[in-house]
């Protein structure tokens, strides 16, 4: 309910501002928030607003599902072994720095101008945010609580299961949330050509046609996207990392 | 049923204990005293076979101590409680690890819980308890495996007076009922006269046995204010100052 109120507030606060910056520039740059508002809820009531959202939906969590799903592991094995790290650390460190947005025509022309170019762009940009938080969250653990469960006998898979997986959790959670935003962002980029479906896609063709209130449609539909998938990732987050959100009583 | 060896150890070229070696019988607790960094933590950590020694050797009923086991447990100085497992879960750790079943573990741990009077917080976690009931916890997680041996490392340092001293008498409580031979590390030379049948005191540099005294009186928490205690209290401190 108080998350509601806030996006309310945001959203009356956004609109105030927009409708100001519309009055000043001019209708026809930059529409009316309650024309546009207006068009996205009615766009909202239509089959083919949803099969592009549907389509974006679609990119980004699977590219989110699979950037975690190898870079948590990653960074949990270069976070607690030495050698790995030793050997995987300089490559990621090296090519941490490079856009690798510039590498999208490369895997357009390996992977196809299908979704699996796409999925795969949004993956590396986002993995390795994963991954470096992931791997700087492991070393970070405090040696106490190996040493908690090796005293009671623990073995390493002990180790893994009870300490590292639990503790590195909510790293692998923040970074996941943190870069929604940025998954959204690389998906706007990867939707913005050489497609005909999208959230991305209608942006880009609407802009192009200079229809100004559809292109506030597309930005609309993805912000929506992009608040979803942050909330969904902070609910994913406070429901597996439960004891990071409890205080003291006394 | 427990020997420590001669034992050393030494980090690179720094020798931090040198020659260490003390018994401890059925039933019997020690507690080992000494200034602040003289190894003290070290010397449990080679006793629990966290730590191997750099020479010498701890035998537990006659066999040496090579590693970690569940059958000694330790207390560890900020208690060693995950937080993100639940007080219940973290008590059940020791059992879950060597395989006991969960209905079981759980029992046991609800019941090791309840016997120390905190199973109204078995679903809390531990972030959200005050440093006393942490400590209960701790002590929780320790008995609930039957340890043949227990190992608590400045187990109230951390607690103000009145809470350390209700914490010392829940100790000597539970330690009453089950007897578990038991070595405690402390800077507090009024928690050892009151938990330590024998009383350890490590000194110099690197850190040796300089005196082991005798505490018939142990057990009492009372017996600080007694002639006896205070008689106690005061060669302790002799002997640690005139090796420091």
């Amino acid at each position: 309910m108080v998350a509601l109120l806030r996006y309310a507030a945001v959203i009356l606060v956004i609109g105030v501002l927009w409708k100001i910056a519309s009055v000043a520039l001019g209708n026809m740059i930059l529409p009316d928030p309650l024309d546009a508002m207006g068009a996205f809820l009615s766009a909202m009531g239509t089959a083919g607003f949803w099969k592009h959202f549907a389509a974006s939906a679609w990119r980004v969590v699977a590219a989110m599902a699979l950037a975690w799903g190898i870079a948590f592991p990653l960074g949990l094995l270069m976070g607690s072994v030495r050698r790995l790290d030793a050997m995987l650390a300089p490559f990621v460190f090296l090519t941490y720095p490079i856009p690798k947005i510039v590498l999208l025509p490369v895997f357009l022309l390996i992977l196809g101008l299908g979704d699996s170019s796409k999925i795969a762009m949004i993956s590396l940009i986002l993995g390795y945010q994963i991954l470096v938080t992931t791997r700087d969250g492991v070393r970070a653990i405090h040696p106490k609580y190996f040493d908690s469960v090796r005293s009671l006998g623990g073995s390493r898979w002990n180790l893994v299961t009870e300490v590292l997986v639990p503790a590195a959790l909510p790293h692998g959670f923040t970074s996941l949330r943190l870069g929604t935003g940025v998954a959204v962002a690389v998906l706007f980029f990867v939707e913005s050509f050489a497609t005909t479906s999208g959230l991305g896609y209608i942006i880009m063709d609407a802009w192009g046609a200079m229809d100004y209130i559809r292109m506030f449609t597309g930005i609309l539909g993805m912000s929506l996207l992009g608040a979803v998938l942050y909330e969904a990732a902070n609910l994913l987050e406070k429901r597996l990392c439960r004891w990071m959100f409890l205080r003291k009583k006394s | 049923m427990l020997r420590a060896e001669a034992l050393e150890k030494r980090f690179g070229a720094e020798a931090v204990l040198n020659n260490v070696s003390f018994s401890l019988g059925e039933e019997e607790t020690i507690a080992v005293v000494g200034p602040s960094g003289c190894g003290k933590t070290t010397l449990l950590y080679m006793l629990c076979g966290l730590s191997a020694p750099s020479a010498g050797q701890v035998l537990l009923d006659g066999k040496p101590v090579n590693g970690p086991r569940s059958d000694i447990s330790i207390i560890l100085q900020d208690y060693g409680l995950l937080p993100w497992k639940t007080v219940l879960d973290n008590v059940a750790l020791g059992l879950k690890v060597q395989g006991v079943g969960r209905r079981k573990r759980l029992q046991r741990a609800e019941a090791v819980l309840d016997e120390l009077g905190i199973a109204a917080k078995a679903g809390d976690y531990p972030g959200t308890l005050s440093g006393g009931q942490q400590q209960r916890v701790a002590i929780a997680r320790a008995f609930v495996t039957r340890p043949r041996l227990m190992l608590l490392d400045e187990p109230f340092s951390s607690l103000d007076a009145m809470t350390r001293e209700k914490m010392q008498g829940i100790m000597l409580n539970v330690w009453s009922r089950r007897r578990v031979p038991s070595v405690l590390v402390t800077h507090s030379l009024e928690e050892a006269v009151t938990l330590g049948r024998k009383i350890l005191v490590l000194g110099g540099s690197p850190a040796t046995p300089v005196a082991c005294f005798d505490n018939p009186g142990f057990g009492d928490p009372d017996l600080k204010t007694t002639d006896a205690g205070f008689a106690m209290l005061r060669d302790i401190r002799k002997t640690l100052e005139e090796r420091w």
